[in-house]
């Protein structure tokens, strides 16, 4: 009965979706009717709501009469994983994509009092379009609430072993409010195309969501990457595959929108592109949705087996990103300003930040769709890896770094050579620093020490020109956002470059008793032991770690799961703030012997902890007064309408 | 800025459709016919993977069914069929034999270590070669062979639990392989 009235529920709210679509496009000028499509909003949110509620509880009482119940769930998992597959599988991941959307759109009608009434009205006609393609979506290719009457199994499949662990539980929620949220800058761009009117005050109501939309989506993206090092067992942490190209597509996009809104709030110009941006940056989320639903791209053949959602989504991308494309054509030329600015300004690096970004974007587009064109064409397959990547990928990072460390000196319009001096003096010491590295590290490549002195550099200009303007008084919120985020970058590249470069991996043969050396460290393995789970058996090896005076445990995992008879592998990690070790068991020899993986992971963790600091400073520059004053301005100006 | 240049994005996206669709449309086509149906499986001479020095030639197979499974670790789909393959592996006594595909054979050792190895011998087809003899689409693609080595069943795709159950559970039986639990096992599944 309960999955019932969420199915009931959902169709309820694509009827408000419809409804909101409708009104709010025709956007009237009635206070009733505006305040109507505002209802709409709280009603979708609602009605998601609730559908999500009724599956997550035929997941927790264990409906296994419920199809997609019976695939994901099991009555022996622990109750959180019971909780967190209700999005471990495509339906229930597309309602709570579905629910999060609504969130998005309520958070915006929330906040609707800073905006015009017939602006507010528009963006949430868009959104609600959206929304309704979404659900109707979910209502007739992937209904979560089908049941499986009469021939209802036992006991459900299990969740897959991959997906029960805490990365699970938040990964994907994250990940879908940064690609959902990228929605609302869209929406924006094409009520701000409807009314023919982009100028500063849009662009900074655009900033918060952009930046918001992109801290999360950073926060998803970092958190998969984790998840993927310590759950796959490889060791790796970035694979270049294409469900990860995807979230990074809409990434690149959103960054370089979030600086090109920068340009537009404080000099008015940049605009069609601005709105370009936006447009490029969500319609990036609906590829990745196409990408990793339809398994287009993964392989054709899985393809086959679901073609109508795949044929759903490409008829709603044509028909959202075609359109919005065609508005973008027929009205962007509109808003064209002519401000200039010189090389040595703030206007010039933006533009670089954006060329690097567009760049990226097209290298990993072309990477992701190659093989599939290749395939179109000659019937073959190819495989485009990481050394593609890299040969784009590392010369990009470093010109962005370079240009990056003179970002803080830098004023709009024009800035004096003479500013730069102190710039030139952190380059001396991160020259010597970045050689001193490279030195003591003696990696292969120039190119890291390049990367990790580049990184000092950036590090170095960015504090001394906060502690600069700290000195003369307060500093905007948002400056400090900004100095926060481009740190993030500086460490991550940092880290990126040095993990890749400096690891150590084995793959050796151990039997119990026995030691070897990785990176100074003594492993011993002491053996393996049987040890039971709440769903699964697994032999847990022991191994002993030492190095110097330290030393201490690891205890990787060979999990035998009851349900679906999957083994899988768990690493047993050391993580820390310089280096990680890292085990994962491999098969069994004889004797008693296993093959055992042992890796060294220097500066892994920086590449995770990099991240978070971009994001954190994108939030932070969200909580800049400047944001929060335009509210009170807009309150203080009804406040005398109503005077008058 | 130039008017023209406004629609340049949309032009892109267009492209970029038209590339989604034809792949698309390659996917519909599951049903992709095979030359080799009926005909002998082609001669070959192959390493085995891992042990270079050991190679086996078409004549091994023969004598009893074999099921031929072209896989890769680039492969996801491959992955996921996995599972499905150790199933047939641990229940039924047919042999079956990897063809590692345009692979890494680090990658693909690693990869057998991790999830398990459902295979009695793994080909070494690293640049493809045998794969063009087969005239494999792509991976993962799985043949069955007769007794005498004749191809009897061709898979391009998956193996998944409904393509076991429907078509090559029934043709195993029909070959005389023995499944556990007798033919009912494999309808068994939910």
């Amino acid at each position: 009965m309960i999955p019932e009235l969420g199915n009931f529920a959902l169709v309820l709210a694509s009827v408000l979706a419809l409804g909101g679509a409708g009104l709010g496009l025709y956007a009237p000028r009635e206070p009733v009717l505006q305040s109507g499509v505002l209802s709409m909003v709280f009603g979708q949110w609602a009605f998601s709501f609730v559908a999500f509620t009724a599956l997550i509880y035929a997941f927790v009482v264990d409906d296994f009469s419920v199809s997609y119940v019976a695939n994901q769930s099991n009555s022996l998992l622990p109750w959180y994983y019971k909780v967190s597959a209700a999005w471990g599988g495509h339906e229930g991941s597309f309602l709570l994509w579905i629910l999060i959307m609504g969130t998005w759109m309520l958070a915006f009608a929330l906040r609707s009092d800073q905006y015009p009434d017939r602006f507010t009205t528009r963006v949430l006609g868009v959104l609600s379009l959206l929304n309704l393609g979404f659900i109707c979506f979910a209502l007739f290719t992937s209904n979560p609430f089908l049941r499986l009457i009469p021939l209802s199994p036992a006991d459900g499949a299990d969740l897959n072993p991959l997906l029960q662990d805490f990365g699970l539980i938040v990964h994907p929620p994250l990940l879908y409010a940064g690609y959902v949220g990228l929605a609302i800058p869209f929406a924006m761009a094409v009520a701000a195309l409807l009314e023919g009117r982009v100028d500063a005050t849009w662009a900074r109501w655009c900033r918060t969501w952009a930046n918001m939309a992109w801290a999360l989506l950073t926060c998803g993206i970092a958190l998969g990457s984790w998840w993927a090092y310590y759950e796959l067992g490889w060791g790796g942490w970035w694979f270049w595959d294409p469900v990860e190209n995807a979230s990074f597509m809409p990434w690149l996009a959103a960054t370089a929108l979030v600086h090109s809104l920068s340009v537009t709030e404080n000099r008015g110009t940049f605009k069609s592109w601005t709105l370009l941006l936006a447009i490029t940056a969500f319609s990036f989320s609906l590829l990745g949705a196409f990408i990793v639903r339809s398994g287009v791209l993964t392989s054709v053949h899985s393809f086959a087996v679901d073609p109508e959602r795949g044929m759903y989504i490409l008829t709603f991308l044509a028909l959202v990103v075609g359109g919005s494309l065609s508005l973008y054509a027929a009205r962007a030329g509109q808003n064209t300003a002519k401000v200039g600015y010189e090389v040595l300004s703030r206007e010039f690096f933006m533009l670089v930040n954006n060329v690097i970004m567009v760049v990226s974007l097209a290298v990993v587009l072309w990477g992701t769709l190659a093989p599939i064109g290749y395939e179109a064409i000659t019937g073959g397959r190819i495989s485009i890896g990481t050394p593609f990547f890299n040969a784009f990928f590392v010369p990009l990072g470093l010109m962005l770094l370079g240009a990056l460390a003179l970002v803080p000196v830098l004023n709009w319009k024009r800035t004096r050579a003479q500013v730069l001096a102190s710039v030139y003096q952190a380059l001396g010491v991160s020259v010597l620093l970045g050689g001193l590295i490279w030195f003591a590290l003696d990696p292969a490549s120039l190119l890291v020490a390049g990367a990790v002195g580049l990184s000092v550099w950036v590090v170095l200009t960015h504090a001394r020109q906060l502690w600069f303007r700290l000195g003369k008084g307060s500093v905007p919120a948002a400056y400090i956002g900004m100095t926060l985020a481009h740190l993030g970058f500086a460490m991550g590249t940092a880290g990126i470059s040095i993990t890749a470069t400096q690891s150590v991996e084995s793959d050796v043969r151990m039997s119990p008793q026995s030691s070897i050396v990785l990176a100074g460290q003594q492993v011993t393995f002491t053996g393996v032991i049987d040890v039971l789970g709440p769903n699964y058996g697994a032999q847990q090896g022991i191994f002993i770690v030492t190095d110097g005076d330290r030393s201490y445990e690891l205890r990787p995992e060979k999990r035998q799961y009851f349900a679906g008879g999957n083994t899988m592998t768990e690493a047993g990690i050391s993580a820390g703030f310089l280096a990680d070790t890292y085990i994962s068991l491999g098969e069994p020899l004889e004797g008693g012997a296993w093959a055992v993986r042992a890796h060294y992971k220097p500066l892994v963790r920086w590449v995770w902890l990099g991240a978070l600091l971009m994001a954190f400073g994108g939030i932070l520059a969200v909580f800049d007064k400047r944001y929060a004053r335009q509210r009170r301005r807009q309150e203080a100006r009804q406040g005398e309408v109503t005077l008058s | 800025m130039n008017r023209a240049s406004l629609f340049v994005p949309l032009g892109v996206f267009v492209l970029i459709l038209t590339l989604g669709y034809v792949g698309f449309d390659l996917g519909a086509r599951s049903e992709l016919p095979s030359a080799l149906i009926n005909k002998p499986f082609p001669e070959f001479n192959a390493r085995l993977l891992g042990r270079p020095e050991q190679s086996i030639t078409r004549d091994d197979l023969l004598g009893q069914p074999t099921l031929v499974n072209v896989w890769a670790t680039w492969c996801p789909t491959c992955l996921s069929e996995h599972e499905q393959l150790m199933q047939i592996a641990a229940t039924t006594d047919v042999q079956i034999v990897g063809v590692n595909y345009k692979d890494r054979p680090d990658k693909a050792l690693r990869w057998l270590a991790q999830f398990g190895n459902p295979y009695r011998w793994v080909l070494d087809d690293r640049d493809g070669l045998l794969g063009i003899e087969m005239g494999v689409y792509g991976a993962p693609e799985t043949f069955l062979l007769d007794a005498r080595g004749e191809v009897v069943y061709k898979r391009v795709g998956d193996i998944n639990p409904r393509i076991w159950r429907s078509e090559l559970a029934p043709r195993l039986l029909q070959l005389g392989v023995s499944i556990a639990g007798s033919d009912a096992d494999g309808a068994r599944q939910p």
